[in-house]
Formats: structure tokens, C-alpha cells, sequence
């Protein structure tokens, strides 16, 4: 028990210190990379809620496949490769002020809410149950999914095609 | 483990995601915090359905990665067609429907 507080205590900083960093940082190639570190945590926190199969298909569709979209579409647009003083706009202030009152907010409500609850990391969801529930329960929405994901495909096909 | 320490976390990345949608000019920096908006979402699902001790928060997990997936993919095609349009990806220069 006392293990996995502090692996959750690592990772939950890295996945800070990350999403700070992205949101923050001047260099838009960095800001990917600080991505893959964040998605990472999200990886190991899946583990630690022993959702091994959720967790290799974050690793696989976001680090693999997401990140690598955003990197084609920041060389495609040719943004500056290096130091940029100009990627906030003049509301960053505004932002902060919404951010930091809606944590509050949540943080509050979460803290009064479920305040002692414990998760009990013994009772796993194997993945043969995520695929049981997926093919049964939730087998429409499953194929709702595959249409969805085949009209982005075509849709992003026509929209970036030159003509 | 608390309940609570993942849907602090989570609570954190959504608000940092709502920061940087809001303070980002570059439209690809604006994908990226919706990215870590999504996440957060995701850590909820799982960390309730492992508190419930059901298959359901992964299921729905699930459905958030393919509409992510999706989601990113048509959000760069239009980036990249701003981007043939008027030669920038600053979206706050993209008001021509401003009153």
C-alpha cells in the first residue's frame, strides 16, 4: 500500500511538472515532448489502478499515434523550431484566474465529497471484462465508434486535400 | 490509495488544459491543452470504475481515446488549411467572423 503512494507521489509530480511545462513553455516542439511525459504518467496511473489494458492503449494511440500527428502538424506549418516569445495571447491573465478559480472550486467539492474514500486496487477489472462489457452491453456505441472514427478519416482527407 | 488523490490530479490537469486553451495563440498549443483536458477526463472513468469495481469506467475511457484520436485528426486538418489560407496558425488573428 505504502508502495504504491509513493509511486503514485513520482508520478503525479512528473505529470505536474509536465502539464505546466506544456502550457507554459516558448518552444512549441518542446511542448509536444512535455505531452509524451504527461501521457506517460497517465500510462502508470491506468497501472496503478490496475487498468493494464486502458494503459497500453494510451501508450499506443496517444504516444504513438497522437504525438506524432502533432509533430507532423507543427513541421507542416512550419512554426518557428526554437525560442518564440510570441505564443500567448493577451488573456493569459484572464485564463490563469479561470483555472485557478475552477480548481479551487473542484478541489473543494472533491475534498468534502469524497474525503476518507479509498480505492481498493485488489478487486481488478480484467481486460477480459472491459472486452465482455464492451461486446455486449455496449456493442452500439462500439459501432457508433468505427463510424465515427471512418467519417474523421474521410473527413480529414477532404478538408487538408489540396484542389 | 485515496479516491481523492486521483481526482485531485485529475482535477489539476483539467484546470492546466483550461489555462492553456485559453492563453495560447498557436492553434497546434490549443490541440494540445484539449489533449490534456481529455486525459483528465480519462483518469476519472478509470479511478471511479475502479472504485465501483466495474468494467464500465474503462469501457467509457475507451471511447474517449477513439474520439480523441478522431478529434485530433480532423482539429490538424483544419489547422493545417488556416495555415494555406493566411500563412499563420495565429488564432486570434482568425476573427473574420467577428462582429
Amino acid at each position: 500500500m505504502i508502495a504504491e503512494n509513493i509511486a503514485f507521489g513520482f508520478v503525479a509530480l512528473a505529470m505536474v511538472v509536465g502539464a505546466v511545462r506544456v502550457v507554459t513553455t516558448k518552444n512549441v516542439v518542446h511542448a509536444a515532448l512535455w505531452l509524451v511525459l504527461v501521457l506517460s504518467g497517465v500510462a502508470a496511473i491506468f497501472i496503478l489502478l490496475a487498468a493494464e489494458f486502458i494503459a497500453v492503449v494510451q501508450v499506443l494511440v496517444y504516444i504513438g499515434a497522437i504525438i506524432v500527428l502533432f509533430l507532423f502538424g507543427i513541421m507542416l506549418t512550419r512554426a518557428p523550431i526554437g525560442h518564440d516569445a510570441g505564443l500567448d495571447n493577451d488573456q493569459r491573465w484572464a485564463g490563469l484566474v479561470v483555472a485557478l478559480l475552477m480548481f479551487g472550486v473542484l478541489a473543494s467539492v472533491l475534498a468534502k465529497q469524497f474525503g476518507r474514500v479509498h480505492v481498493n486496487a485488489s478487486n481488478v477489472q480484467r481486460t477480459a471484462d472491459v472486452a465482455n462489457s464492451v461486446f455486449t452491453t455496449f456493442v452500439v456505441p462500439f459501432e457508433v465508434v468505427s463510424v465515427v472514427l471512418l467519417a474523421a478519416l474521410v473527413g480529414a482527407v477532404v478538408i487538408a486535400r489540396r484542389d | 490509495m485515496l479516491l481523492n488523490q486521483f481526482l485531485i490530479l485529475s482535477a489539476f490537469l483539467f484546470c492546466t488544459g483550461i489555462y492553456g486553451a485559453l492563453s495560447r495563440k498557436n492553434a497546434v498549443l490549443v490541440l494540445m491543452s484539449i489533449e490534456l483536458i481529455l486525459n483528465a477526463v480519462n483518469i476519472n472513468l478509470v479511478a471511479f470504475g475502479a472504485f465501483k469495481n466495474t468494467p464500465v469506467g474503462q469501457v467509457f475511457a475507451l471511447f474517449v481515446v477513439a474520439i480523441a484520436a478522431a478529434e485530433v485528426g480532423v482539429g490538424l486538418a483544419i489547422v493545417l488549411i488556416i495555415y494555406r489560407n493566411r500563412r499563420s496558425i495565429d488564432i486570434t488573428s482568425v476573427d473574420s467572423m467577428k462582429g
